[in-house]
C-alpha cells in the first residue's frame, strides 16, 4: 500500500483525529481543571492551561479529605484476593471437567451455563441479608466472598484445557505426579495465556465495580476506589471542581497506566469478556 | 491400556478401580467450585425468587407469603414503569450509536496503515478507565455554567442545556457517557471481525464490478461482519440494561425520576428502603429480561460458529 496523501486518506485521518480528540476530551479537561484554582475554573472554561499552577494545592486538598492511599490499597487487596481465589477454585474444576472422566461433568456444565446467566445484581439481595445477619458487612470478606467463584473463569479455562494434549498429562502421571501436582505443575504453566487474559478481565471488572461495594461497605476504611470517590463527592458540598478533578485524576491513573503499559494484553483480555457480556 | 487389560484378566477390575479413582479425584477437584457455586449463585438465586413472593423487610422480624402481590404492585408502580421505560430509551440510544461508531472507527483504523496502534489505544482508553471517576470528569464537562461543553456551544451561538440537571436532557447526557464508554470495546470486536474477512473476497468483488469503497462495503464487509454485528449488538444491549454506575454517581435517578433505571430502582428499594421482598420481585423481572437477552446471545454465538 502506498502512502500517498490522497483525498481519502486526508478525510480518514481527520475523522479519526477529530474522534480521538472528542474521546480524549474528558481526560484533557480533567487534567486541566485539576491544576486550576477555584476562581480560575469559574473564569475560563475553555483555556486549558491554568493561570496559576494549582496542582499541588488541589492534590493536597483532595488528599486531606479522602484517604486516597487507603482506597488504592483496598482496591489492590480486594482485586488481588478475588483473583487468586478465582483461579485456585476454577483451574482444578475446569481441569476435572476437561480431562477426567466422571459422571458429574455434564451436571457441572449445566451449573456453569446457569451461573453465566446470573449476575451479582440478581443475587445481591439475599447475600446482603446473609452478610447482615452474620454481622459481616464492612469487611474485606464481604467484598470478596461473592466473587470467590467465577463461572466465567471455569468456562474460559475449560475451553483452553480441552485443547491441551492428553500426552502431556499422561507423561506427568507416569512420572508419578499426583492429580493436584498435574494441575499445579503441568496445567497451570501451560494455561498461562488464558490465566493472564482472565486476570486482566477480573481485575478491571472488580476495580471498577461500584454496585456490590456500595451495598456492603459504609465505612470508608474498607472503601474501594470507586466507592471512595463516591464518598468524597458526597462529602463535598460545593462545586470545588479543582480538588474533585485532582482526586479523580489520581484514582484513575493506576489502571490507565497499567493499560498503557500492557495494551495488547488488555485489549485481548477485555475482548474475551465479550463471551460474558 | 486396552491391550494390557485383554492380556491379563485381573487388570479389568484394576481398570474399573482406576476409573473409579479418576472419578473420585474429579469430584474432589471440582468440589470447591461446586460448593461455592451453590453458596453464592444457586441458593441466592432461588432465595431471590422465593423472597419475591414475601413481604420481607430488613429490620422487621419474620415475613409472610403474599403470593403475587409484589408483582401486582410492581406493574402499577409508576417509578418502576418509569424505570423500565428509561432503561429502554437508554438502551435504544446507546446500542445503535455505539455499534455504528464502533464499526466506523474500526473501518477507518483498519484501512489506515499509520497510527493504527495510537488510535486503537485512544478509543479503547475509556474501557480501561474507572467509570465512576470518568463520570465525574463528564459532570464537569456537562456543567451548565462552568462546563467546557456549553462554553464551546456558546462560541457557535448555541445555548447549551443543563445536561444532567434537566429532566428533558438527563437521559441524553447519560447516553453520551454510555456511548463514549462502549465504543472502544465494540471497536475491538469489529477489528477482530474485519481481520477474519478473506482478502480475496474484495478482489473478487472488484472483478465483479464493485468499484467504489461503498460498494465493496455493501457487498463484502457488511454481510461478512453480520455475525460479529449481531454478537456486538446483544452484548451492547445487555450491558446497557445493566447501567448503574453513572446514574448512581451523577443523578441518583433524578431530576424528578427522569433517570431512574432498573438497577438503580432495585438498589433504592432493596438497599436504601430495605424492602427486600418487593425489591426481590423487581430483581426477578430484571433477571428474566437478562436471561431472554442472553438466550438470544447464545443463539447468535451458535450461528457464529456455524458460519465459520
Amino acid at each position: 500500500m502506498t502512502q500517498t496523501l490522497n483525498l481519502g486518506r486526508i478525510v480518514r485521518l481527520s475523522l479519526l483525529s477529530f474522534g480521538a480528540l472528542v474521546f480524549l476530551a474528558p481526560y484533557i479537561f480533567m487534567i486541566s481543571a485539576a491544576g486550576k484554582a477555584q476562581a480560575d475554573i469559574f473564569a475560563s472554561s475553555l483555556s486549558l492551561v491554568p493561570q496559576q499552577w494549582y496542582y499541588v494545592e488541589n492534590i493536597q486538598k483532595a488528599m486531606s479529605r479522602v484517604d486516597i492511599p487507603t482506597l488504592l490499597w483496598n482496591g489492590v487487596v480486594v482485586c488481588g484476593i478475588i483473583l487468586i481465589i478465582q483461579v485456585m477454585v476454577a483451574v482444578p474444576c475446569a481441569y476435572a471437567m476437561a480431562k477426567l472422566q466422571f459422571r458429574g461433568s455434564r451436571f457441572m456444565m449445566a451449573l456453569v451455563m446457569l451461573g453465566l446467566l446470573v449476575p451479582i445484581h440478581a443475587t445481591a439481595l439475599p447475600l446482603y441479608v446473609a452478610f447482615d445477619t452474620l454481622s459481616m458487612l464492612n469487611s474485606y470478606a464481604a467484598l470478596v466472598a461473592p466473587f470467590s467463584i467465577s463461572v466465567f473463569a471455569i468456562f474460559l479455562f475449560l475451553q483452553f484445557f480441552r485443547a491441551l494434549p492428553d500426552d502431556l498429562i499422561h507423561a506427568a502421571r507416569l512420572d508419578g505426579m499426583s492429580e493436584l501436582g498435574v494441575v499445579a505443575r503441568v496445567i497451570l504453566p501451560n494455561a498461562w495465556p488464558a490465566v493472564t487474559a482472565f486476570a486482566i478481565f477480573s481485575v478491571v471488572a472488580h476495580w471498577n465495580d461500584l454496585f456490590w461495594p456500595l451495598i456492603v461497605v459504609t465505612n470508608s476504611d474498607y472503601a474501594t476506589p470507586p466507592l471512595g470517590l463516591l464518598f468524597f463527592r458526597a462529602a463535598e458540598a460545593g462545586d470545588d471542581y479543582g480538588a474533585l478533578m485532582a482526586a479523580t485524576l489520581i484514582i484513575t491513573l493506576p489502571l490507565v497506566l497499567a493499560f498503557l503499559m500492557a495494551q495488547k494484553r488488555f485489549v485481548e483480555g477485555i475482548a474475551m469478556t465479550g463471551l460474558k457480556g | 491400556m486396552a491391550d494390557i487389560a485383554l492380556a491379563n484378566p485381573g487388570a479389568i477390575s484394576n481398570g474399573e478401580a482406576a476409573r473409579r479413582s479418576e472419578a473420585r479425584t474429579a469430584w474432589w477437584l471440582a468440589s470447591p467450585a461446586i460448593a461455592l457455586m451453590m453458596l453464592f449463585i444457586i441458593v441466592p438465586t432461588l432465595a431471590v425468587i422465593i423472597l419475591g413472593f414475601t413481604d420481607y423487610e430488613l429490620g422487621y422480624d419474620g415475613f409472610q407469603f403474599v403470593g403475587l402481590e409484589n408483582y401486582v404492585e410492581l406493574f402499577g408502580d409508576r417509578t418502576f414503569r418509569q424505570s423500565l421505560w428509561n432503561t429502554t430509551v437508554y438502551t435504544l440510544i446507546v446500542t445503535p450509536v455505539s455499534i455504528a461508531l464502533g464499526l466506523g472507527v474500526a473501518l477507518l483504523i483498519e484501512s489506515e496503515t499509520r497510527g493504527k496502534a495510537f488510535f486503537r489505544t485512544v478509543y479503547f482508553l475509556p474501557v480501561a478507565s474507572l467509570l465512576v471517576a470518568m463520570a465525574t470528569a463528564w459532570q464537569y464537562l456537562f456543567h451548565p455554567t462552568i462546563g467546557p461543553l456549553n462554553a464551546m456551544l456558546a462560541l457557535v451561538g448555541i445555548e447549551g442545556p443543563n445536561w444532567l440537571g434537566s429532566s428533558s436532557t438527563v437521559l441524553y447526557g447519560l447516553s453520551i457517557i454510555g456511548v463514549w464508554q462502549t465504543v472502544g470495546f465494540n471497536m475491538v470486536l469489529f477489528l477482530a471481525g474485519l481481520t477474519a474477512i478473506p482478502r480475496d473476497l474484495y478482489a473478487a468483488a472488484e472483478v465483479d464490478g464493485a468499484k467504489s469503497a461503498f460498494e465493496r462495503f455493501r457487498l463484502v464487509t457488511w454481510p461478512m461482519l453480520g455475525p460479529t454485528t449481531l454478537f456486538v449488538a446483544t452484548i451492547s444491549v445487555i450491558s446497557s440494561v445493566k447501567v448503574f454506575e453513572t446514574v448512581k454517581t451523577l443523578t441518583e435517578g433524578g431530576p424528578n425520576k427522569a433517570s431512574e433505571v432498573l438497577l438503580f430502582t432495585i438498589y433504592q428499594e432493596g438497599f436504601v428502603y430495605l424492602r427486600i421482598g418487593y425489591a426481590s420481585a423487581m430483581t426477578v423481572v430484571f433477571l428474566a429480561i437478562l436471561i431472554v437477552l442472553m438466550m438470544i446471545q447464545y443463539r447468535v454465538l451458535d450461528r457464529k460458529v456455524h458460519y465459520a
